[in-house]
């Protein structure tokens, strides 16, 4: 009997999933791979398989099961095992969720959107002035998701060097430095809880702290854990989707021409974007807690369950010419959000980012181009968040 | 013959994340709280598929919209 294929695998080009992954895809859309520690765990590749197992009631997030599959060294830690509501299944997850999501909503995020069109349209005017060849990641990508949740959170974004940093390592670094970064956050968000127990300020954590823990429905403790996953995920996800996003506009250029067309395509094009880019490959990290039958076979209970975003985004018994960028298509529907209850709670912040990010920069750097093959473009990540570290451009 | 369509929303299960709105915001809201609100619980025909393709896209499964043709007996 032949081992189960390997997962995840790295990419070789920012925005293409892994060459290894049309095997996995074919062999799908629920098969068995291997995990780097050399366990097994159930891969669901298809679209419709990955809906319905992310809504099915035996999936659990529990991720203190001694048999939770973890795709990673970095993320064996004891606090990527215990993250708010990531980690968390019914009714505790639940009642976080509800905590946050007047906060998230897609009523709230557009009451936002002058302010991120004011970040935005600062950071190109110093992109403007800084010249051709610039670097999007440090002069974009990183600072604007980065600035948006500082200001959501009211966070000092005098710091952003500090979580820039430390969430990258959370997310990226080796099991060594991932917790020990994981830690340095704690220990900064547990000193800005301190403050705003004593002092609430404007922001979210201020206004979490008046609402959540002054009147004894959360604890210091949870308001840290909060802090710390909206944080990690606001940094890191957006900042990639939005460099790999120029990338793939710019390695596309009849379809970025339809964008230069008419700006108003930038809502559609951000969702085929999301689905082709797939930046979160995986999705969900799952185990069994009871039988669960997808696809004419059995997940047992303690089975470790991964579902990948990259595949089941790409799944040609839905999607259409699944490997082809279309900006006007109908069937972008993606899962780089999730499905079911732990469907990302940022992402509408996330897209209304990337909608401006996108229009500012096409209307006011029509000319903008790669200033190096992106063969050469440095990235990083396999299985959850993909990365590229510097992006090159000139106009 | 007369067409029937009505939409629900179960407010338990929402999770706010917005795509019915996004989708067809004749037909839904939000609440000060993030839960959906229908505004429209009986759309009109030109809004069936937006509807359809927001139940569709619900991560919470909480959109439900039926569809009926019922003979309306003569007078």
């Amino acid at each position: 009997m032949t081992q189960a294929p390997h997962y995840p695998q790295p990419r070789t080009c920012p925005y293409e999933p892994p060459a290894g992954y049309r095997e996995l895809g074919e062999q799908g859309p629920l098969l068995k791979v291997t995990l780097f520690d050399g366990r097994e765990a159930w891969l669901v590749t298809g679209y419709q398989e990955s809906r319905e197992i992310l809504t099915h009631p035996n999936l659990s997030s529990q991720r203190t099961h001694p048999d939770f599959p973890i795709v990673a060294p970095r993320f064996r830690s004891q606090i990527a095992r215990s993250l708010a509501m990531i980690a968390m299944d019914p009714p505790e997850h639940d009642i976080y969720r509800r905590f946050l999501n007047p906060h998230f909503s897609l009523k709230q995020v557009r009451r936002m959107q002058p302010e991120i069109e004011r970040i935005v349209s600062g950071h190109v005017d110093r992109i403007i002035e800084h010249g051709p060849p610039a670097d999007l990641v440090p002069l974009l990508a990183v600072p604007l998701p980065s600035l948006v949740i500082c200001r959501h959170l009211g966070v000092p974004y005098e710091d952003h060097d500090f979580f820039q940093d430390a969430s990258g390592k959370v997310m990226l670094g080796t099991e060594e430095e991932s917790g020990g970064a994981a830690q340095d956050l704690v220990d900064y968000i547990d000193r800005l809880v301190t403050e705003q127990i004593k002092e609430p300020t404007d922001g979210l954590l201020g206004q979490l702290v008046r609402e959540r823990v002054l009147t004894g429905d959360i604890g210091h403790a949870e308001l840290v854990s909060i802090a710390l996953v909206l944080l990690i995920a606001a940094h890191e996800t957006t900042s990639s989707t939005l460099a790999l996003g120029v990338i793939t506009l710019l390695e596309h250029p009849e379809q970025l021409a339809l964008l230069h067309e008419d700006p108003e395509r930038v809502g559609t094009a951000v969702e085929e974007l999301l689905r082709y880019i797939a930046t979160t490959d995986l999705v969900a990290t799952r185990i069994a807690k009871g039988d669960i039958e997808l696809a004419g076979q059995t997940i047992r209970a303690g089975e470790g369950v991964l579902v990948s975003g990259t595949l089941a985004n790409r799944d040609p018994r839905t999607h259409q010419r699944p490997d082809e960028l279309d900006l006007l298509r109908s069937d972008s529907h993606h899962l780089t959000f999730g499905f079911g209850i732990h469907q990302c709670l940022g992402q509408n912040l996330a897209r209304l980012e990337l909608e401006i990010a996108f229009r500012e920069l096409l209307t006011r750097l029509p000319g903008l181009r790669l200033d190096a093959p992106v063969s050469e473009l440095p990235i990083l990540g396999a299985g959850t968040v993909q990365r590229v570290l510097s992006l090159p451009v000139a106009w | 013959m007369v067409s029937a369509a009505r939409v629900t929303a179960d407010r338990e299960r929402c999770i706010s994340g917005g795509r019915c709105m996004a989708t067809a915001g004749e037909v839904f809201d939000q609440d000060e709280e993030g839960i959906v609100v229908v505004l429209t619980p009986e759309p009109p025909a030109d809004l069936h598929e937006a509807v359809r393709e927001a139940a569709y896209l619900c991560p919470a499964r909480a959109i439900r919209f039926t569809e009926s043709t019922t003979a309306v007996p003569r007078p």
